[in-house]
């Protein structure tokens, strides 16, 4: 701990109104030069908002903002990079189609003349690379890379520009254990060499591993900044939410009822046409939740909807129920007694422009009462909405009103609404928490649990590891397609589920 | 009729006919790969053909042969000025892109028409006496068979169409321009933060397909059809457009793809002097170009790949 | 700006689009000496000062309000249906073929015979296109421009090559069809200063509110709006958007055949060789993007426009003034409709909470709104 520090970040008394809500309520936060300063809060706590601002992406109501001791105006992000700021985007900022090093240099373009210097561009992102210990390709192109590979090059993106801040938006959420790992060694170098970085994330033990500082916003405010070495986990949780959080969930033990989903041997080709599920096998019975985890990208998408009927199985069986309902219409299986809570609730789960109440009979509307003879029965629907919102406490002023004016809370309420009262056997859960704050999360849980205890047979794909092993009777790891290994979630640890992750089996794994 | 007279008369006349596609169509490759679906290209040609005519029926006397050149770069500003309209809407007002496009279409032959009634008192011009006549490449022309078949009396415009086309995958693929041009059609809220002025960029893109589909319009006007009418245009921009989709939103892809409706229209029309093909039904010929065009679509196309952005309104949110 | 709650607002941003359209015409008409004033009260004068512009008002609007319903329906399943001129030409062809082809059948039987054989033509059409889409995945812009162009040929030779000369005067134009295939009625002729109104605008109007039930009533039209608008959901929720495609597309291509069948059997009585797409297709295009796609709004622009085309000949006579104006005015109107997101700023809605637009086409990749500032605005009501 050095005596005197200079900032390379101040931020003094921020303001952002959203029309009359304010996303960030006076907010102060220093970031001192070479050191890692963590930013904590809840989905929807306004961290995203305040590095926006710093990025030049939107403008603050009010507020002051130093860099390097000088007062600035932010007012784009070509100002925000002359000031040497750079932003590794959660949701990564990448052309898919073209090569990794036209996204490194757009906006920066080296040019012999007129053309491109794609030689002089090349060298320079390879002494980059090096030098950080960055690895890639600079002639792949992005939609053929891992997702750790396409971080690599938001980081390089940002140092090509001569970022000394950097800022990293939940870096970490696409990660495996041991690519979280690596990514943690690479931020210490980076500020080894000198750089000086805000980490926005809301996991804790990120934040004990590589940062110096944390500050702490909730519902717009900030709750202070403290010496990373000086707080505890549970401190700092209750900071972040208002209140006392209990992290253990209450689970019943239940007796397990019979098999309810069987897949054997299942082979599922993606979009591009290359194999995604490799003679995977799998069961769930009643009274059971099996937790698929697994890194994005590693056949996920693809079980789930040769489960569901929305993707051709190539071979190998899906029974439910104990009827072989492989390739079987959509329709047929979600009638077999499947509910399918999808993974992107406003592409799959919703129709946003129709109104809440059409939307909660989605896959219902062709029954009696909400029809009859192919006429819509309109008084139906809404008396079958105004339960549901009652039931499932969906927060809305009418079930008139369009599905895109819901939160996002909201809709994956009327998501679980409409798929749990189907009152089916099978549920698939599909990422049923992303994006959603800690209260809208524990609600879902609770919701899961309870149907479980209730009977039912769970499958619940997600790519939190938290989420998969606060929820699972069962844990299944899928890698390249297949089952790299089953586990109990009390017999297991992250070391051991990251392995699995990458592919690598553990002595004795029992399933294959 | 011999081989190479054959071969010249099909050559010839399918550039004739693709200058203009080529031309529009290159426009449309620009406009949607900044991320503007431009269906207006038949409007903006209307109008193109429309000032290229008045233009040169006006300077014909004074300026002579030189008239036609500059009637297509009066052509073009035209274009460009008319394809503002479809610019503001789309870049400025969010406008849907198809919306837009069509409202270029239905207001473009009625303006045309009225603005001839206005200045002549009837619903279509005089024929033009200066137009694009044949040109020969003084050299190349005199190449044994190849000479006579692609340098002699042929189409100027077609062959600058072509040497543009390949300037303009230069220009797209292989320079800071295209590179950022591309990424607002493609990621634009990306392109944004990485400092690239995607309005800009968008407007850049619209225009040239302005100034294009003008050019593509005014050389259809004074090298096909003669004068300027209600039914001046009919369709030469929907078929760029399907140029634009047929060659994979790729300059030399709609560059050979234009070539090939040129020649299908062609063979339509110079078909009754050609043997064999003499004697198939007039109407095969005719249907030939848009039969083609779907089956092409339907076997090697499939579902495709405009950039991913195309058709999607950005909103810089603040 | 002006605060308004949202119906009136729905009301009032078209209406400011009509003005603006006229304003911009009034403009053109300016800049080259025209009076607009006089234009546009020559217009509604000789469209509706006397029973016979009525008539050729309500005529003119009969085959719009049905190619109008047909785009909107293809709209509705998220299709662009551009295809409107070939598959009325189809219809038109057909009609009048089947009439002239079987002049002794009796008109109860004939009428139908060729009304539905001209629906089915034109749903043939559209069905290529719509078959293409849902089986290859063709982009069906591309696929209906091409198609008109077919049928304007195959129409051409089909007349002149394949009918018998002997329903034909002529080349290029056929005998007129008797009476008892023709939707002509004395008495609303003659009501109407003996104008060209025939019995198809009773059969529009039952199209309009059939359009109507359908979308608001049915499954099959909740299936098709579900798919129009978010097919990934609608695949996800059981349906096929395959046949719903497919379906949407059929019943787009008899609305446009019969908007054909209402030329063909009402206005001309005969037909005659095109010589480019014919213009009721383009019309019909126009008044659904005017109407916006509900019946009330397909109505309402219908008889705007036949008001401005019937008006717009008798402001050419009267006034001097190019009929063309009258298509730019109808341009200018769609296109300020088009840009109603700048428009609707004008008003500001009482109730409505998020001020951010949101594009609703082609919307890219997974997003699920957590990160944008316009639903934080509603989050903060959630917990």
């Amino acid at each position: 701990m050095t005596t005197e520090k200079t900032n390379a970040i101040e931020m003094r008394h921020i303001v952002k109104k959203f029309g009359d809500f304010k996303a960030n309520d006076d907010i102060n936060l220093t970031l001192h030069q070479g050191e890692i300063l963590a930013l904590l809060g809840e989905n929807g706590a306004g961290k995203s908002t305040l590095m926006r601002i710093l990025s030049g992406l939107l403008e603050p109501t009010s507020g002051e903002i130093f860099v390097k001791g000088k007062k600035v105006e932010i007012n784009s992000p070509t100002k925000a990079k002359e000031l040497g700021i750079g932003m590794v985007h959660q949701h990564f900022m990448l052309m898919e189609s073209f090569t990794v090093l036209e996204n490194i240099i757009l906006g920066h373009e080296p040019t012999n003349g007129v053309a491109l210097d794609i030689k002089k561009a090349r060298e320079q992102i390879l002494k980059l690379s090096e030098k950080y210990g960055l690895a890639i390709d600079p002639d792949a192109q992005i939609s053929n890379i891992t997702v750790a590979q396409q971080q690599r090059v938001e980081i390089l993106k940002v140092l090509y520009r001569g970022a000394d801040i950097l800022i990293f938006d939940e870096p970490t959420a696409v990660l495996t254990p041991q690519e979280i790992t690596e990514f943690i060694q690479i931020i210490k170098n980076l500020a080894k060499e000198g750089k000086s970085i805000i980490l926005i994330t809301h996991k804790l033990s990120e934040i004990k591993a590589v940062a110096d500082q944390v500050t702490i916003i909730r519902r717009g405010r900030d709750v202070g900044t403290f010496e990373v070495a000086n707080v505890d986990d549970n401190r700092l949780a209750e900071l972040m939410v208002g209140h006392h959080v209990n992290m253990k969930l209450n689970k019943k033990s239940v007796k397990l009822g019979r098999e309810i989903l069987k897949v054997e041997n299942l082979k599922v080709k993606n979009t591009r046409g290359s194999f995604a599920v490799k003679k995977l096998s799998l069961n769930i019975h009643g009274g059971e939740i099996l937790g698929l985890a697994g890194i994005d990208g590693n056949g996920q998408d693809e079980l789930v909807e040769a489960i569901t009927g929305l993707r051709h199985v190539n071979s190998g069986k899906v029974i439910i129920n104990n009827q072989n309902m492989t390739n079987k219409k959509v329709r047929q299986i979600t009638e077999a007694g499947v509910a399918h809570i999808p993974a992107d609730r406003q592409k799959y789960g919703l129709i946003l422009n129709l109104p809440l109440a059409e939307n909660l009979v989605l896959q219902t509307y062709y029954k009696q009462p909400y029809s009859k003879h192919g006429i819509i029965n309109h008084q139906a629907i809404y008396e079958h909405a105004e339960e549901l919102i009652k039931k499932y406490d969906i927060r809305t002023t009418s079930a008139e009103l369009p599905a895109s004016d819901l939160s996002g809370g909201n809709q994956q309420k009327a998501i679980i609404a409409r798929e749990l009262d189907r009152n089916s056997d099978l549920i698939i859960a599909f990422q049923p928490t992303r994006g959603l704050d800690v209260g809208a999360i524990e609600y879902i849980h609770k919701q899961l649990l309870a149907e479980r205890d209730a009977g039912k047979a769970v499958l619940l794909v997600s790519y939190e590891l938290d989420e998969i092993m606060q929820l699972s009777d069962r844990i299944a790891v899928l890698h390249d397609g297949k089952i790299s290994g089953e586990v109990k979630p009390e017999d297991t640890n992250d070391t051991e589920l990251g392995l699995l992750m990458t592919g690598i089996k553990k002595e004795g794994a029992v399933n294959d | 009729m011999n081989f190479i007279t054959i071969m010249a008369l099909i050559v010839s006349s399918t550039l004739v006919y693709s200058a203009p596609l080529i031309l529009t169509s290159l426009g449309g490759v620009y406009s949607e790969n900044s991320g503007i679906v431009n269906i207006g290209l038949e409007g903006i040609m209307t109008i193109g053909a429309f000032a290229a005519i008045v233009f040169n029926l006006t300077f014909a006397p004074s300026m002579g042969s030189l008239t036609p050149w500059v009637g297509a770069l009066i052509g073009g500003i035209a274009g460009l000025i008319f394809s503002i309209l479809h610019a503001v809407a789309t870049i400025n007002f969010h406008a849907d892109h198809i919306i837009s496009g069509t409202v270029l279409n239905i207001m473009a032959p009625p303006l045309g028409v009225f603005l001839i009634k206005a200045l002549y008192d009837k619903g279509q011009t005089e024929n033009i006496t200066a137009n694009f006549g044949y040109f020969s490449f003084p050299g190349l022309s005199g190449i044994p068979v190849i000479g006579p078949i692609f340098f002699k009396n042929t189409s100027a415009p077609a062959w600058i169409a072509i040497i543009l086309a390949i300037f303009m995958w230069w220009l797209l693929y292989k320079t800071r321009f295209g590179l950022r041009l591309r990424s607002c059609g493609e990621n634009p809220q990306a392109a944004d933060t990485m400092g690239i002025n995607v309005y800009k960029m968008r407007y850049i893109g619209v225009l040239t397909s302005g100034f294009m589909g003008g050019l593509g319009g005014a050389i259809f006007a004074e090298a096909i059809a003669g004068n300027f009418s209600i039914s001046t245009i009919v369709g030469q921009g929907f078929m760029a457009l399907a140029a634009v989709i047929f060659g994979k939103w790729n300059p030399i892809g709609a560059m050979l793809s234009s070539l090939f409706f040129g020649f299908a229209q062609s063979l339509s029309i110079i078909g009754n002097q050609l043997p064999v093909i003499s004697n198939v039904p007039a109407v095969y010929m005719q249907i030939a170009p848009y039969v083609l065009t779907i089956i092409v679509l339907v076997l090697f196309l499939g579902k495709s790949v405009a950039p991913a952005a195309d058709g999607v309104n950005y909103i810089k949110s603040k | 700006m002006i605060k308004v709650t949202p119906k009136v607002k729905n009301i009032l941003v078209p209406t400011v689009s009509i003005i603006a359209g006229f304003l911009v015409g009034a403009l053109i008409m300016l800049a080259w000496s025209y009076n607009p004033i006089e234009a546009y009260s020559s217009m509604f004068s000789s469209a509706l000062g006397n029973m016979n512009g009525i008539g050729e008002t309500i005529r003119e609007a009969t085959p719009l309000i049905f190619i109008a319903v047909g785009f909107a329906i293809a709209s509705k399943a998220g299709f662009f249906n551009i295809g409107l001129p070939g598959q009325a030409q189809a219809g038109w062809l057909t009609s009048i073929w089947i009439v002239l082809a079987f002049p002794k059948l009796p008109g109860y039987i004939l009428l139908p015979f060729a009304i539905i054989s001209g629906a089915i033509a034109g749903a043939i059409v559209a069905g290529i296109a719509g078959y293409l889409r849902a089986q290859f995945g063709t982009n069906e812009v591309i696929t209906t421009i091409m198609l008109n162009y077919i049928v304007l040929y195959v129409c051409q030779y089909l007349m002149q090559q394949v009918m018998p000369a002997s329903l034909r005067i002529g080349t290029d134009t056929t005998k007129t069809i008797s009476p008892n295939g023709s939707l002509k009625i004395g008495w609303l002729s003659t009501m109407f200063g003996d104008s060209r109104i025939n019995g198809g605008i009773f059969l529009a109007l039952i199209g309009l509110v059939l359009y109507w039930y359908f979308m608001k009533k049915t499954t099959a039209g909740f299936e098709i709006k579900a798919v129009g608008l978010n097919s990934f959901a609608s695949r996800y929720a059981g349906m096929s958007s395959k046949k719903n495609i497919i379906i949407s597309m059929l019943i787009s291509g008899a609305f446009a055949g019969l908007g054909g069948v209402a030329q063909g059997l009402g206005t001309y009585q005969n037909y005659f060789t095109q010589t480019s797409s014919v213009d009721i297709g383009w019309d019909g295009l126009s008044v659904a993007l005017l109407g916006g796609g509900t019946a009330w709004g397909i109505l309402i622009a219908a008889i705007l426009f036949s008001v401005l085309k019937i008006g717009g000949l008798g402001m050419q006579t009267i006034a001097g003034i190019p009929y063309e104006i009258v298509s730019i005015v109808i341009a200018a109107i769609i296109f300020f409709i088009a840009i109603n997101y700048v428009i609707g700023k004008i008003f500001k809605t009482k109730t409505n909470k998020s001020k951010y637009h949101i594009p609703t086409r082609k919307e890219k990749g997974p997003n699920n709104g957590v990160d944008g500032p316009g639903k934080k605005v509603i989050e903060g009501s959630t917990n």
